[in-house]
Protein backbone atom coordinates (compact mmCIF):
# COMPACT_ATOMS: atom_id res chain seq x y z
CA UNK A 1 0.00 0.00 0.00
CA UNK A 2 1.22 3.54 -0.64
CA UNK A 3 -0.11 6.35 1.12
CA UNK A 4 0.65 9.98 1.05
CA UNK A 5 0.29 12.16 4.05
CA UNK A 6 -0.18 16.22 3.23
CA UNK A 7 2.09 16.53 0.32
CA UNK A 8 3.19 19.66 -0.52
CA UNK A 9 5.23 20.92 -2.92
CA UNK A 10 5.83 24.25 -5.14
CA UNK A 11 7.98 25.36 -8.04
CA UNK A 12 8.87 28.89 -7.02
CA UNK A 13 5.65 30.63 -6.38
CA UNK A 14 3.26 28.18 -7.77
CA UNK A 15 2.02 25.65 -5.73
CA UNK A 16 1.89 22.45 -7.56
CA UNK A 17 1.11 20.01 -4.73
CA UNK A 18 -1.81 21.39 -2.19
CA UNK A 19 -1.85 18.98 0.78
CA UNK A 20 -2.28 15.43 -0.99
CA UNK A 21 -3.21 12.81 1.20
CA UNK A 22 -3.94 9.54 -0.87
CA UNK A 23 -4.02 6.06 -0.52
CA UNK A 24 -3.36 3.40 -2.89
CA UNK A 25 -4.13 -0.03 -1.90
CA UNK A 26 -2.09 -2.92 -2.98
CA UNK A 27 -2.89 -4.82 -6.35
CA UNK A 28 -4.69 -3.38 -8.91
CA UNK A 29 -4.99 -0.46 -11.64
CA UNK A 30 -4.89 2.62 -10.32
CA UNK A 31 -4.89 5.86 -12.90
CA UNK A 32 -4.38 9.84 -12.28
CA UNK A 33 -6.75 12.01 -14.33
CA UNK A 34 -6.84 15.81 -14.22
CA UNK A 35 -6.15 18.43 -16.53
CA UNK A 36 -2.68 19.88 -17.95
CA UNK A 37 -0.91 21.23 -14.17
CA UNK A 38 -3.05 19.17 -12.06
CA UNK A 39 0.08 18.01 -10.18
CA UNK A 40 -0.32 14.42 -11.49
CA UNK A 41 2.76 14.10 -12.71
CA UNK A 42 4.85 15.07 -9.64
CA UNK A 43 2.46 13.27 -7.40
CA UNK A 44 4.02 10.29 -9.32
CA UNK A 45 7.07 11.31 -8.89
CA UNK A 46 6.83 12.05 -5.02
CA UNK A 47 5.86 8.89 -4.18
CA UNK A 48 8.62 7.00 -6.38
CA UNK A 49 10.87 9.54 -4.92
CA UNK A 50 11.89 10.98 -7.47
CA UNK A 51 11.39 14.45 -6.20
CA UNK A 52 11.45 15.15 -2.88
CA UNK A 53 8.15 16.99 -1.76
CA UNK A 54 8.43 20.39 0.72
CA UNK A 55 6.49 18.87 3.50
CA UNK A 56 4.74 15.63 3.78
CA UNK A 57 5.53 12.26 3.87
CA UNK A 58 5.16 9.34 1.47
CA UNK A 59 5.21 5.97 3.05
CA UNK A 60 5.32 2.62 1.11
CA UNK A 61 3.83 -0.60 3.14
CA UNK A 62 4.47 2.04 6.03
CA UNK A 63 7.76 3.05 5.59
CA UNK A 64 9.05 6.73 4.54
CA UNK A 65 10.05 6.31 1.30
CA UNK A 66 12.41 8.62 1.05
CA UNK A 67 14.25 5.98 3.96
CA UNK A 68 13.93 2.94 1.96
CA UNK A 69 17.71 2.39 1.23
CA UNK A 70 17.87 3.17 -2.79
CA UNK A 71 18.76 -0.33 -3.62
CA UNK A 72 16.38 -1.97 -2.12
CA UNK A 73 13.50 0.31 -3.02
CA UNK A 74 14.35 -0.73 -6.28
CA UNK A 75 13.69 -4.43 -6.41
CA UNK A 76 9.84 -2.99 -4.78
CA UNK A 77 9.15 -0.11 -6.63
CA UNK A 78 9.52 0.57 -10.10
CA UNK A 79 8.58 3.98 -11.78
CA UNK A 80 9.31 5.08 -15.82
CA UNK A 81 8.72 9.74 -15.99
CA UNK A 82 7.23 10.67 -19.60
CA UNK A 83 10.30 11.92 -21.09
CA UNK A 84 13.24 9.73 -21.42
CA UNK A 85 15.95 11.07 -23.47
CA UNK A 86 19.62 8.75 -23.33
CA UNK A 87 22.51 10.35 -24.07
CA UNK A 88 24.04 7.01 -23.79
CA UNK A 89 23.77 4.60 -26.89
CA UNK A 90 22.13 0.82 -26.04
CA UNK A 91 20.72 -1.31 -27.53
CA UNK A 92 16.70 -2.43 -26.75
CA UNK A 93 18.55 -5.69 -24.69
CA UNK A 94 20.97 -3.29 -22.87
CA UNK A 95 18.29 -1.10 -22.30
CA UNK A 96 15.73 -3.76 -20.65
CA UNK A 97 18.86 -5.46 -19.29
CA UNK A 98 19.65 -2.35 -16.94
CA UNK A 99 16.14 -3.53 -15.41
CA UNK A 100 17.97 -6.12 -13.60
CA UNK A 101 20.71 -3.76 -12.27
CA UNK A 102 18.64 -3.92 -8.78
CA UNK A 103 19.15 -7.81 -8.98
CA UNK A 104 21.97 -8.32 -10.63
CA UNK A 105 24.02 -5.41 -10.06
CA UNK A 106 25.50 -6.34 -13.20
CA UNK A 107 26.22 -9.51 -13.87
CA UNK A 108 23.16 -11.01 -15.49
CA UNK A 109 22.22 -14.47 -13.99
CA UNK A 110 20.33 -17.31 -15.98
CA UNK A 111 17.52 -15.79 -14.15
CA UNK A 112 18.13 -12.46 -14.90
CA UNK A 113 18.53 -12.94 -18.94
CA UNK A 114 15.22 -15.19 -18.57
CA UNK A 115 13.20 -12.09 -16.95
CA UNK A 116 14.71 -9.87 -20.03
CA UNK A 117 13.72 -11.95 -22.29
CA UNK A 118 10.21 -12.39 -20.86
CA UNK A 119 9.96 -8.73 -21.04
CA UNK A 120 11.00 -8.42 -24.79
CA UNK A 121 8.66 -11.17 -25.64
CA UNK A 122 5.40 -9.57 -23.63
CA UNK A 123 5.89 -5.89 -25.12
CA UNK A 124 6.65 -7.91 -28.81
CA UNK A 125 10.58 -6.62 -29.09
CA UNK A 126 12.08 -9.86 -30.04
CA UNK A 127 12.59 -8.47 -33.47
CA UNK A 128 14.45 -4.94 -31.98
CA UNK A 129 16.15 -6.15 -29.53
CA UNK A 130 19.62 -5.47 -31.02
CA UNK A 131 18.49 -2.70 -32.45
CA UNK A 132 19.99 1.07 -31.03
CA UNK A 133 17.53 2.94 -29.16
CA UNK A 134 17.50 5.95 -31.69
CA UNK A 135 16.63 4.03 -34.56
CA UNK A 136 13.60 3.53 -33.11
CA UNK A 137 10.00 5.35 -33.78
CA UNK A 138 8.65 6.99 -30.42
CA UNK A 139 6.25 4.39 -30.13
CA UNK A 140 8.99 1.61 -29.77
CA UNK A 141 11.44 3.65 -27.40
CA UNK A 142 8.25 3.47 -24.90
CA UNK A 143 7.78 0.26 -25.19
CA UNK A 144 11.66 -0.72 -24.93
CA UNK A 145 11.14 1.48 -21.48
CA UNK A 146 8.05 -0.51 -20.66
CA UNK A 147 9.87 -3.54 -21.22
CA UNK A 148 12.69 -2.28 -18.67
CA UNK A 149 10.71 -1.39 -16.03
CA UNK A 150 8.65 -4.80 -16.08
CA UNK A 151 12.36 -6.72 -15.79
CA UNK A 152 12.66 -4.73 -12.91
CA UNK A 153 9.88 -7.54 -11.43
CA UNK A 154 8.49 -4.70 -8.49
CA UNK A 155 5.42 -5.00 -6.86
CA UNK A 156 4.94 -1.81 -7.65
CA UNK A 157 4.95 -0.12 -10.95
CA UNK A 158 4.41 3.50 -11.70
CA UNK A 159 3.91 4.92 -15.00
CA UNK A 160 3.68 8.47 -16.12
CA UNK A 161 1.43 8.43 -19.67
CA UNK A 162 2.64 5.09 -20.72
CA UNK A 163 0.76 5.36 -23.81
CA UNK A 164 2.03 8.61 -24.84
CA UNK A 165 3.40 7.74 -28.24
CA UNK A 166 1.26 4.98 -28.80
CA UNK A 167 -0.94 4.46 -31.68
CA UNK A 168 -4.11 2.59 -31.08
CA UNK A 169 -2.80 -1.00 -31.84
CA UNK A 170 -0.40 -0.38 -29.29
CA UNK A 171 -2.16 1.65 -27.05
CA UNK A 172 -4.16 -1.36 -26.40
CA UNK A 173 -1.77 -3.93 -26.41
CA UNK A 174 0.31 -1.88 -23.45
CA UNK A 175 -2.96 -1.68 -21.60
CA UNK A 176 -3.57 -5.75 -22.00
CA UNK A 177 -0.46 -6.15 -20.70
CA UNK A 178 -0.73 -4.28 -17.57
CA UNK A 179 -3.84 -5.88 -16.60
CA UNK A 180 -2.41 -9.31 -17.07
CA UNK A 181 0.56 -8.15 -15.25
CA UNK A 182 -2.36 -7.23 -12.44
CA UNK A 183 -4.27 -10.17 -12.48
CA UNK A 184 -1.49 -13.09 -13.28
CA UNK A 185 1.72 -11.79 -11.22
CA UNK A 186 -0.66 -9.50 -8.02
CA UNK A 187 1.32 -6.58 -9.28
CA UNK A 188 -0.11 -2.96 -8.28
CA UNK A 189 0.18 -0.61 -11.27
CA UNK A 190 -0.57 3.16 -10.96
CA UNK A 191 -0.18 5.70 -13.86
CA UNK A 192 -0.69 9.01 -15.39
CA UNK A 193 -3.58 8.88 -18.03
CA UNK A 194 -4.92 11.68 -20.32
CA UNK A 195 -7.29 9.48 -21.82
CA UNK A 196 -10.05 9.29 -20.06
CA UNK A 197 -11.91 6.03 -21.75
CA UNK A 198 -8.79 4.09 -21.17
CA UNK A 199 -9.02 4.92 -18.27
CA UNK A 200 -12.81 4.04 -17.30
CA UNK A 201 -12.50 0.35 -18.99
CA UNK A 202 -9.03 -0.42 -17.78
CA UNK A 203 -8.77 1.20 -13.82
CA UNK A 204 -9.65 -0.92 -11.01
CA UNK A 205 -9.81 2.95 -9.28
CA UNK A 206 -9.58 6.89 -10.50
CA UNK A 207 -8.16 9.76 -8.85
CA UNK A 208 -9.01 12.90 -10.11
CA UNK A 209 -7.03 15.52 -9.15
CA UNK A 210 -7.42 19.58 -9.18
CA UNK A 211 -5.15 22.63 -8.89
CA UNK A 212 -2.53 20.72 -6.91
CA UNK A 213 -5.70 19.05 -4.80
CA UNK A 214 -7.29 15.10 -4.97
CA UNK A 215 -10.48 16.26 -5.78
CA UNK A 216 -11.95 12.44 -6.37
CA UNK A 217 -11.39 8.88 -6.21
CA UNK A 218 -13.48 5.70 -6.85
CA UNK A 219 -14.30 3.63 -9.32
CA UNK A 220 -14.73 4.25 -12.94
CA UNK A 221 -18.40 3.86 -12.53
CA UNK A 222 -18.61 7.00 -10.06
CA UNK A 223 -15.88 9.15 -11.67
CA UNK A 224 -16.73 8.81 -15.37
CA UNK A 225 -20.17 10.67 -14.46
CA UNK A 226 -20.93 14.11 -16.56
CA UNK A 227 -21.34 16.43 -13.17
CA UNK A 228 -18.08 14.79 -12.08
CA UNK A 229 -15.77 15.14 -14.96
CA UNK A 230 -17.20 18.58 -15.42
CA UNK A 231 -15.81 19.62 -11.98
CA UNK A 232 -12.01 17.84 -13.30
CA UNK A 233 -12.15 19.59 -16.54
CA UNK A 234 -14.33 22.67 -16.69
CA UNK A 235 -15.94 21.47 -19.63
CA UNK A 236 -19.03 19.75 -20.74
CA UNK A 237 -19.01 15.99 -21.19
CA UNK A 238 -21.46 13.48 -21.99
CA UNK A 239 -21.11 10.30 -20.51
CA UNK A 240 -22.59 6.85 -22.04
CA UNK A 241 -22.99 3.15 -21.49
CA UNK A 242 -22.03 0.94 -23.30
CA UNK A 243 -21.95 -2.67 -22.73
CA UNK A 244 -22.02 -1.79 -18.76
CA UNK A 245 -18.72 0.55 -19.51
CA UNK A 246 -18.73 4.20 -19.36
CA UNK A 247 -17.60 6.76 -22.17
CA UNK A 248 -17.27 9.74 -22.45
CA UNK A 249 -17.70 11.85 -25.29
CA UNK A 250 -16.09 14.76 -25.92
CA UNK A 251 -14.72 15.17 -29.48
CA UNK A 252 -17.70 16.87 -30.43
CA UNK B 1 28.53 -7.50 -36.96
CA UNK B 2 27.32 -7.30 -34.34
CA UNK B 3 27.29 -4.22 -31.67
CA UNK B 4 29.96 -6.37 -29.49
CA UNK B 5 31.77 -7.88 -31.38
CA UNK B 6 32.37 -4.24 -33.78
CA UNK B 7 33.51 -3.10 -30.06
CA UNK B 8 36.17 -5.90 -29.46
CA UNK B 9 37.23 -5.18 -32.77
CA UNK B 10 37.55 -1.44 -32.09
CA UNK B 11 39.45 -1.82 -28.75
CA UNK B 12 41.19 -4.85 -30.50
CA UNK B 13 42.80 -2.21 -32.79
CA UNK B 14 43.66 0.72 -31.50
CA UNK B 15 45.55 -1.36 -28.51
CA UNK B 16 47.71 -2.35 -31.60
CA UNK B 17 47.56 1.08 -32.95
CA UNK B 18 48.81 2.36 -29.41
CA UNK B 19 51.74 -0.46 -30.09
CA UNK B 20 53.01 -0.09 -32.69
CA UNK B 21 53.06 3.97 -31.51
CA UNK B 22 55.27 3.09 -28.82
CA UNK B 23 57.32 1.20 -30.42
CA UNK B 24 57.89 4.21 -33.48
CA UNK B 25 58.16 6.38 -30.13
CA UNK B 26 60.93 4.21 -28.32
CA UNK B 27 63.33 3.13 -31.46
CA UNK B 28 63.06 5.63 -34.08
CA UNK B 29 65.57 7.69 -35.18
CA UNK B 30 68.28 6.41 -32.27
CA UNK B 31 71.24 7.89 -32.37
CA UNK B 32 74.04 6.75 -29.34
CA UNK B 33 73.68 4.84 -26.20
CA UNK B 34 70.88 2.91 -26.79
CA UNK B 35 70.19 2.41 -22.44
CA UNK B 36 70.40 6.22 -22.06
CA UNK B 37 67.95 6.75 -24.86
CA UNK B 38 65.92 4.12 -24.36
CA UNK B 39 65.36 5.70 -20.23
CA UNK B 40 65.32 9.04 -21.25
CA UNK B 41 62.40 8.28 -23.69
CA UNK B 42 61.24 5.71 -21.55
CA UNK B 43 60.67 8.56 -18.95
CA UNK B 44 58.59 10.54 -21.37
CA UNK B 45 56.68 7.71 -22.99
CA UNK B 46 55.32 6.74 -19.20
CA UNK B 47 54.22 10.71 -18.79
CA UNK B 48 52.66 10.61 -22.20
CA UNK B 49 50.61 7.52 -20.98
CA UNK B 50 49.33 8.93 -17.88
CA UNK B 51 48.54 12.06 -19.11
CA UNK B 52 46.13 10.78 -21.71
CA UNK B 53 44.91 8.39 -19.64
CA UNK B 54 43.59 11.13 -16.87
CA UNK B 55 42.31 13.02 -19.43
CA UNK B 56 40.50 10.80 -21.64
CA UNK B 57 38.78 9.01 -18.33
CA UNK B 58 37.84 12.68 -16.67
CA UNK B 59 36.38 13.71 -19.84
CA UNK B 60 34.12 10.29 -20.22
CA UNK B 61 33.08 10.43 -16.46
CA UNK B 62 32.34 14.32 -16.61
CA UNK B 63 29.81 13.64 -19.83
CA UNK B 64 28.60 10.21 -17.99
CA UNK B 65 27.44 12.85 -14.74
CA UNK B 66 26.50 15.40 -16.87
CA UNK B 67 24.42 12.92 -19.34
CA UNK B 68 26.17 15.34 -22.43
CA UNK B 69 28.31 14.68 -25.14
CA UNK B 70 29.71 18.17 -25.22
CA UNK B 71 30.66 19.47 -21.70
CA UNK B 72 34.22 18.33 -20.61
CA UNK B 73 36.12 19.45 -17.35
CA UNK B 74 38.08 21.80 -19.01
CA UNK B 75 34.98 23.52 -20.87
CA UNK B 76 33.43 24.16 -17.44
CA UNK B 77 36.78 25.99 -16.31
CA UNK B 78 38.45 23.02 -13.68
CA UNK B 79 41.50 24.16 -16.13
CA UNK B 80 41.30 27.98 -15.16
CA UNK B 81 41.17 26.66 -11.07
CA UNK B 82 44.60 25.28 -11.87
CA UNK B 83 45.70 28.17 -13.91
CA UNK B 84 44.81 30.30 -10.49
CA UNK B 85 45.73 28.47 -8.14
CA UNK B 86 49.82 28.53 -10.09
CA UNK B 87 48.94 31.80 -10.10
CA UNK B 88 48.35 32.38 -6.66
CA UNK B 89 51.09 30.43 -5.82
CA UNK B 90 53.71 32.33 -7.23
CA UNK B 91 51.78 35.58 -6.53
CA UNK B 92 52.08 34.42 -2.68
CA UNK B 93 55.29 32.87 -2.65
CA UNK B 94 57.57 34.56 -5.61
CA UNK B 95 59.55 32.26 -7.83
CA UNK B 96 62.62 31.62 -6.10
CA UNK B 97 60.79 30.99 -2.76
CA UNK B 98 58.75 28.12 -4.79
CA UNK B 99 62.07 26.61 -6.76
CA UNK B 100 63.60 26.48 -3.87
CA UNK B 101 60.07 23.91 -2.51
CA UNK B 102 60.53 20.02 -3.13
CA UNK B 103 58.39 19.32 -6.24
CA UNK B 104 56.57 16.62 -4.86
CA UNK B 105 55.25 19.21 -2.16
CA UNK B 106 54.23 21.83 -4.35
CA UNK B 107 52.37 19.11 -6.73
CA UNK B 108 50.23 17.84 -3.75
CA UNK B 109 49.26 21.40 -2.52
CA UNK B 110 48.10 21.96 -6.07
CA UNK B 111 46.21 18.53 -6.42
CA UNK B 112 44.84 19.87 -3.01
CA UNK B 113 43.89 22.84 -3.34
CA UNK B 114 42.36 22.01 -7.33
CA UNK B 115 40.46 19.12 -5.47
CA UNK B 116 38.72 20.91 -2.84
CA UNK B 117 37.73 23.86 -5.27
CA UNK B 118 36.16 22.22 -7.89
CA UNK B 119 34.27 19.83 -5.56
CA UNK B 120 33.22 23.06 -3.72
CA UNK B 121 32.38 25.02 -6.68
CA UNK B 122 30.47 22.12 -8.86
CA UNK B 123 28.83 20.05 -6.49
CA UNK B 124 25.57 22.14 -6.74
CA UNK B 125 25.39 21.94 -10.75
CA UNK B 126 25.04 18.47 -10.63
CA UNK B 127 22.85 17.24 -7.73
CA UNK B 128 20.02 19.32 -8.45
CA UNK B 129 16.94 17.28 -8.81
CA UNK B 130 16.18 18.72 -12.77
CA UNK B 131 19.47 20.10 -14.39
CA UNK B 132 19.54 21.39 -17.63
CA UNK B 133 22.72 21.38 -19.96
CA UNK B 134 22.18 24.65 -21.21
CA UNK B 135 22.40 25.70 -17.30
CA UNK B 136 25.34 23.74 -16.99
CA UNK B 137 27.08 25.39 -19.48
CA UNK B 138 26.21 28.72 -19.10
CA UNK B 139 27.25 28.21 -15.22
CA UNK B 140 30.81 26.70 -16.27
CA UNK B 141 31.84 29.40 -19.00
CA UNK B 142 30.98 32.03 -16.10
CA UNK B 143 33.14 30.47 -13.89
CA UNK B 144 35.94 29.53 -16.00
CA UNK B 145 35.95 33.90 -17.25
CA UNK B 146 35.60 34.39 -13.70
CA UNK B 147 38.36 32.52 -12.42
CA UNK B 148 40.76 33.23 -15.90
CA UNK B 149 40.08 36.77 -15.17
CA UNK B 150 41.01 36.61 -11.90
CA UNK B 151 43.96 35.01 -12.36
CA UNK B 152 44.62 37.48 -14.92
CA UNK B 153 44.43 40.20 -12.70
CA UNK B 154 46.77 39.02 -10.43
CA UNK B 155 48.85 37.75 -13.34
CA UNK B 156 49.30 41.63 -13.89
CA UNK B 157 50.51 42.40 -10.82
CA UNK B 158 53.08 39.80 -10.90
CA UNK B 159 56.95 41.12 -11.72
CA UNK B 160 57.88 40.40 -15.57
CA UNK B 161 60.36 37.65 -14.10
CA UNK B 162 57.72 35.95 -12.23
CA UNK B 163 55.12 35.94 -14.99
CA UNK B 164 58.37 34.03 -16.99
CA UNK B 165 58.13 31.52 -14.28
CA UNK B 166 54.54 31.05 -14.40
CA UNK B 167 53.70 31.18 -17.92
CA UNK B 168 56.30 28.48 -17.78
CA UNK B 169 54.60 26.37 -15.26
CA UNK B 170 51.23 27.38 -17.37
CA UNK B 171 51.72 26.30 -21.10
CA UNK B 172 50.89 22.16 -22.56
CA UNK B 173 54.12 20.93 -22.71
CA UNK B 174 54.01 17.09 -23.49
CA UNK B 175 58.02 16.72 -23.16
CA UNK B 176 58.95 19.07 -20.01
CA UNK B 177 57.00 16.49 -17.68
CA UNK B 178 58.74 16.38 -14.28
CA UNK B 179 59.80 12.77 -13.01
CA UNK B 180 59.93 12.71 -9.80
CA UNK B 181 56.07 13.97 -9.72
CA UNK B 182 54.91 11.09 -12.15
CA UNK B 183 55.11 8.38 -9.32
CA UNK B 184 52.65 10.59 -7.59
CA UNK B 185 50.49 10.67 -10.45
CA UNK B 186 51.09 7.25 -11.28
CA UNK B 187 49.68 6.26 -7.30
CA UNK B 188 46.80 8.45 -7.91
CA UNK B 189 45.13 7.88 -11.02
CA UNK B 190 46.39 3.81 -10.59
CA UNK B 191 44.44 3.64 -7.40
CA UNK B 192 41.22 5.63 -9.50
CA UNK B 193 41.58 3.71 -12.59
CA UNK B 194 40.87 0.02 -10.15
CA UNK B 195 38.22 1.91 -8.19
CA UNK B 196 36.41 2.57 -11.20
CA UNK B 197 37.33 -1.11 -12.81
CA UNK B 198 35.04 -2.39 -10.16
CA UNK B 199 31.74 0.37 -10.31
CA UNK B 200 31.61 -0.01 -14.21
CA UNK B 201 28.25 -1.11 -14.30
CA UNK B 202 27.15 1.39 -11.85
CA UNK B 203 28.75 4.15 -13.85
CA UNK B 204 26.70 2.56 -17.16
CA UNK B 205 23.15 2.76 -14.83
CA UNK B 206 24.33 6.64 -13.48
CA UNK B 207 25.16 7.47 -17.77
CA UNK B 208 21.43 6.88 -17.53
CA UNK B 209 20.47 9.96 -16.32
CA UNK B 210 19.21 10.85 -12.64
CA UNK B 211 15.35 9.48 -13.15
CA UNK B 212 16.19 6.22 -14.44
CA UNK B 213 19.44 5.66 -11.83
CA UNK B 214 17.36 6.36 -9.17
CA UNK B 215 14.87 4.05 -10.14
CA UNK B 216 17.20 1.45 -10.41
CA UNK B 217 18.14 1.78 -7.00
CA UNK B 218 21.44 4.54 -7.56
CA UNK B 219 22.23 6.60 -4.45
CA UNK B 220 22.66 9.97 -6.49
CA UNK B 221 23.87 12.36 -4.55
CA UNK B 222 26.68 10.16 -3.23
CA UNK B 223 27.64 7.55 -6.38
CA UNK B 224 27.89 11.17 -8.05
CA UNK B 225 29.68 13.16 -6.12
CA UNK B 226 32.34 10.15 -6.06
CA UNK B 227 32.71 10.63 -9.38
CA UNK B 228 33.21 14.32 -9.74
CA UNK B 229 35.72 13.94 -6.85
CA UNK B 230 37.65 11.01 -9.06
CA UNK B 231 37.25 13.90 -12.06
CA UNK B 232 38.83 16.52 -9.78
CA UNK B 233 41.73 13.94 -9.07
CA UNK B 234 42.16 13.08 -12.63
CA UNK B 235 42.53 16.45 -13.82
CA UNK B 236 44.33 18.18 -11.35
CA UNK B 237 47.34 15.11 -12.36
CA UNK B 238 46.86 16.07 -15.86
CA UNK B 239 46.64 20.06 -15.55
CA UNK B 240 49.80 19.74 -13.14
CA UNK B 241 52.23 17.34 -14.99
CA UNK B 242 51.71 19.07 -18.80
CA UNK B 243 49.14 22.60 -18.04
CA UNK B 244 45.15 23.09 -19.44
CA UNK B 245 44.65 21.17 -22.63
CA UNK B 246 40.81 21.98 -23.43
CA UNK B 247 39.76 20.13 -26.12
CA UNK B 248 41.86 17.11 -26.39
CA UNK B 249 39.45 15.14 -23.94
CA UNK B 250 37.10 15.76 -26.00
CA UNK B 251 38.54 14.79 -29.26
CA UNK B 252 39.56 11.79 -27.88
CA UNK B 253 36.21 10.68 -25.82
CA UNK B 254 34.55 11.82 -29.10
CA UNK B 255 36.70 9.52 -31.75
CA UNK B 256 36.43 6.32 -29.20
CA UNK B 257 32.74 6.98 -28.84
CA UNK B 258 32.64 7.03 -32.96
CA UNK B 259 35.03 3.90 -32.80
CA UNK B 260 33.50 1.02 -30.27
CA UNK B 261 29.48 2.40 -31.29
CA UNK B 262 28.45 1.93 -27.33
CA UNK B 263 28.48 3.79 -24.12
CA UNK B 264 29.33 0.50 -22.27
CA UNK B 265 31.88 1.72 -19.85
CA UNK B 266 33.91 -0.94 -19.68
CA UNK B 267 34.43 -0.95 -23.60
CA UNK B 268 34.41 3.50 -23.69
CA UNK B 269 36.88 3.80 -21.02
CA UNK B 270 39.31 1.82 -22.02
CA UNK B 271 38.75 2.70 -25.60
CA UNK B 272 39.16 6.70 -24.66
CA UNK B 273 41.93 6.13 -22.89
CA UNK B 274 43.85 4.37 -25.87
CA UNK B 275 42.56 6.86 -28.18
CA UNK B 276 43.93 9.48 -26.25
CA UNK B 277 47.66 7.53 -26.17
CA UNK B 278 47.34 6.93 -29.92
CA UNK B 279 46.93 10.65 -30.56
CA UNK B 280 49.43 11.88 -28.14
CA UNK B 281 52.28 9.53 -28.76
CA UNK B 282 52.07 8.89 -32.40
CA UNK B 283 51.66 12.76 -32.91
CA UNK B 284 54.92 13.27 -30.64
CA UNK B 285 56.62 10.94 -32.30
CA UNK B 286 55.79 12.46 -35.75
CA UNK B 287 56.48 15.66 -34.09
CA UNK B 288 59.69 15.17 -32.64
CA UNK B 289 61.29 12.71 -35.69
CA UNK B 290 59.66 14.32 -38.72
CA UNK B 291 59.00 17.75 -38.56
CA UNK B 292 61.99 17.85 -35.30
CA UNK B 293 60.58 20.39 -33.61
CA UNK B 294 58.91 20.06 -29.93
CA UNK B 295 56.53 22.50 -28.64
CA UNK B 296 53.73 22.19 -30.88
CA UNK B 297 52.02 19.07 -30.39
CA UNK B 298 49.43 20.94 -27.47
CA UNK B 299 48.81 23.59 -30.51
CA UNK B 300 47.59 21.26 -32.90
CA UNK B 301 45.75 18.84 -30.72
CA UNK B 302 43.92 21.76 -29.49
CA UNK B 303 43.24 22.50 -33.42
CA UNK B 304 41.37 19.58 -33.92
CA UNK B 305 39.69 19.47 -30.81
CA UNK B 306 38.43 22.80 -31.19
CA UNK B 307 37.21 21.99 -34.64
CA UNK B 308 35.06 18.52 -33.11
CA UNK B 309 34.23 20.83 -30.35
CA UNK B 310 32.31 23.28 -32.66
CA UNK B 311 30.76 19.49 -35.16
CA UNK B 312 29.17 18.93 -31.69
CA UNK B 313 27.76 21.97 -30.81
CA UNK B 314 26.39 23.00 -34.35
CA UNK B 315 25.32 19.16 -34.45
CA UNK B 316 23.59 19.71 -31.24
CA UNK B 317 21.88 22.72 -32.22
CA UNK B 318 19.87 20.98 -34.94
CA UNK B 319 18.67 18.60 -33.67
Amino acid sequence: MIETRDLRKSYGTSLVLDGVSVTLPRGGITTIIGANGAGKSTLLSVISRLLSPDSGTALMDGEDIFRINGPELAKKLAVLRQENHLTARLTVRELVSFGRYPHSKGRLSDADRAAVAHALLWLDLNDLQDRFLDQLSGGQRQRAFVAMVLAQETDYILLDEPLNNLDMKNARAMMLILREAVRELQKTVVMVLHDINFASVHSDRIIAMKAGKVIHSGGPDEIVAPAILREIYDMDIEVREIENRRFAFYYG
Amino acid sequence: MSPERRATLALALLAAGVALAMLAFMTLGVKGSWAFVLQFRGMKLLGLILVAHAVAVSTVLFQTVTANRILTPSIMGFDALFVLSSTLLVAVLGSTALASVDARALFAAKLALMTCCSMALYRWLFLGEEQSLHRLLLTGVVFGIFLRTLAEFVQRLLDPNEFMVLSDMLFASFTGINPVLMVFGWALVGAVTLWLGMNLARLDVIGLGRPVAVNLGIRWRRDVLAVLGIVSVLVSVSTALVGPVTFFGLLAASLARLAVGTSRHAVLLPAASLTAMLLLISGQTILERLFAFNTALGIVIEFFGGVVFLLLLLKGGRK
